[in-house]
């Protein structure tokens, strides 16, 4: 019984460290947020002497991180919204419709899981280079780089293979009968497509969601990339206050931009966490 | 990466050669038959994707492999094709050779270290029963959810020689000895990128072995302790062998994905340095492409990479295949 329970100390112990080793940086970014610049130069470990907010102010309006949030909000969406609208379609025709080339388009999208965005990301910037050029005399602004819409169209088609791939085979798993019975009332392929069996996926639409919304959210390397002007994602407007702070040594502003940036992750982390760790258990893994 | 626990169908031979929307072989399928307009439909419906999928996945993917076989300077129209060069000069770049070492360094101890703890937590949980687990569980979670700039952000605080959390610890512990210049020693660099990563991914797959774990049936462990079976020989008899198939979906992408946070993390934290010792494989070809402007010499630095995750995807999933095993 002791060797037991000696264990399970050991056990709890160890867990204990490792969650500590994650929550301990995360707590130390928040009260860093709030300290004036001279308190930086004592020891990392003191509590802020008081509640300096001025760093978030600095944040949102100095760093223009609030400016950067609401891209960042605006290209994640516009990506859910295009990567769903042609995914969902196309998953459901694989499922349910036999058509010539139909091998040919599962394997392609396949080899797609295989190919990593940043593997071809920059042959994806100079074919956009390549195309703005080639429209040099029409809109002399350039509009595929420098384009938020452009960057969440990026976005969608580099995870259309997942997300057809985990759509595909949810839609499968629903039993035929329900397509019959709408089709004997008399609907429509799209009404059977859209009314029947889009609510029937909706625990596989929202994992695709999920983990979609976490991939646009935190990339940096395609908007670095894509979104060289001014109007920045959030992550690429952090990685730039990191350069500057370092040379400035004003640490106060940076990890308010960390707490901006940490917050509504955490926060929509928090609300569907259940819902992640099933869906990741039931058919998706990203990493 | 995604990997899917459910087995994709293969395309079956004669789908290939089936006319245009025919009637299945044998899956049901909605109004029991084909209906007139079942092409257009579909076409319909598949069109945009493909489209979008070929124009920013295909051609760029066969665009690496053939700049790999052009001098290209960035901008200018002037492309030259010389063959295998850019291949040839990689052999001989000392830089290559050292991302390339690094690269595989950092796939090797991430993956064993966070395969390796991630399995061993999850057995403990899921067999002792720890009070508390939803708590822990969400809490091993939450890097898997923040971003690589915060990851990055947070190890500079972490690690930063002067006002860093881990110095000031030890300072304050009074083991100025062991305080190092974390990011900033060629020795060390590697290593803490090591570190951001595993504390990146741990929670990840130890969350994800758990569920795989917890659907192992309980009258199995029951038995074989009746049996006088100890702990370490229940894991390696009955838990290791019955999620099999899960880890080694997991270990195959999980190479991929390591790849890939390598180079986003070493962008973030420390931008390949000091002087090339944290370079990897995708670091160099990003800073050769936009650094250097050899787009030609950086796609080949790309096919490397191609080549190298398909070899060792390939290998991972020969070498851990075994009979599947149910319960």
């Amino acid at each position: 019984m002791t060797t037991i329970n000696w264990r399970r100390t050991l056990t709890y112990v160890l867990v204990t460290a490792i969650a500590l080793a994650i929550a301990v940086p995360l707590a130390w970014v928040l009260f860093a947020s709030l300290k004036r610049k001279s308190e930086f130069f004592g020891t990392p470990w003191a509590l802020p002497e008081g509640p300096h907010l001025q760093n978030y102010a600095d944040a949102f309006v100095t760093a223009r991180m609030g400016q950067y949030f609401l891209t960042s909000v605006l290209v994640t969406l516009l990506g859910l919204v295009f990567v769903l609208a042609v995914s969902v379609p196309a998953a459901y025709v694989v499922a349910r419709y036999e058509f010539r080339g139909r091998g040919l388009v599962e394997v392609a999208l396949l080899a797609g899981l295989f190919v990593n965005v940043n593997y071809i990301v920059v042959p994806i910037f100079l074919m956009l280079v390549g195309w703005d050029r080639a429209l040099a005399d029409v809109l002399p602004g350039g509009f595929f780089i420098d384009n938020p819409g452009i960057l969440s169209l990026v976005y969608a088609a580099t995870s259309i293979p997942f997300t057809i791939y985990l759509l595909t085979a949810y839609f499968r798993s629903i039993p035929a009968e329900y397509e019959e019975a709408a089709a004997l009332d008399g609907a429509s392929r799209v009404r059977i497509m859209t009314r029947v069996m889009l609510p029937m996926a909706r625990p596989a639409l929202t994992t695709v969601i999920l983990f979609n919304f976490l991939a646009y959210w935190n990339d940096f390397i395609i908007a670095l990339t894509l979104l060289p002007g001014e109007g920045k994602t959030l992550q690429v407007g952090l990685l730039n206050l990191m350069t500057a702070q370092k040379a400035a040594a004003d640490y106060g502003r940076l990890y308010a931009g960390m707490v901006i940036v940490i917050v509504p992750v955490l926060i929509f982390y928090a609300l569907i966490q259940r819902r992640l760790i099933e869906g990741m258990a039931s058919g998706g893994v990203k990493g | 990466m995604p990997v899917g626990g459910t087995a994709v169908s293969t395309p079956s031979g004669s789908a290939g050669r089936a006319p245009v929307a025919a009637p299945s072989g044998g899956r049901p399928r909605a109004g029991g038959g084909r209906r007139r307009g079942d092409g257009v439909f579909v076409l319909a419906c598949l069109l945009p994707a493909l489209v979008l999928f070929a124009v920013f996945m295909v051609v760029p993917t066969v665009n690496v492999f053939r700049m790999s076989f052009y001098t290209w300077s960035g901008f200018s129209p002037d492309m030259r094709f010389t063959g295998l060069d850019n291949f040839a000069r990689l052999l001989d770049d000392e830089q290559f050779v050292r991302a390339f070492q690094n690269t595989v360094a950092l796939l090797v101890v991430v993956t064993v270290v966070t395969m390796g703890l991630g399995l061993f937590l999850a057995a403990i949980m899921t067999r002792q029963r720890l009070r508390g687990r939803t708590l822990y569980r969400f809490i091993l979670y939450v890097p898997s959810v923040l971003s690589v700039v915060v990851i990055a952000a947070i190890f500079s605080a972490v690690l930063d020689q002067e006002n860093g959390l881990l110095n000031g610890a030890l300072r304050l512990l009074s083991l100025d000895a062991l305080r190092q210049v974390w990011l900033g020693d060629q020795q060390l660099v590697l290593w803490s990128v090591a570190i951001a990563m595993v504390w990146q991914s741990l929670g990840y797959y130890m969350v994800l072995y758990m569920s795989g774990m917890a659907s192992i049936p309980e009258e199995l462990y029951e038995a074989s302790a009746l049996d006088g079976a100890s702990a370490g020989r229940q894991f390696f008899a009955i838990t290791l062998p019955l999620i099999w198939q899960n880890l080694r979906t997991t270990l195959t992408f999980f190479v991929m994905s390591a790849v890939n946070l390598s180079f986003v993390l070493v962008r973030a934290l420390t931008g390949g340095g000091p002087d090339g010792s944290s370079e990897v494989l995708l670091s160099y070809m990003y800073k050769q492409a936009y650094t250097n402007s050899s787009y030609g010499y950086g796609m080949a630095i790309g096919v490397v990479i191609f080549a190298f995750s398909f070899l060792v995807t390939l290998l991972v999933s020969r070498a851990t295949r075994r009979e599947p095993l149910q319960f």
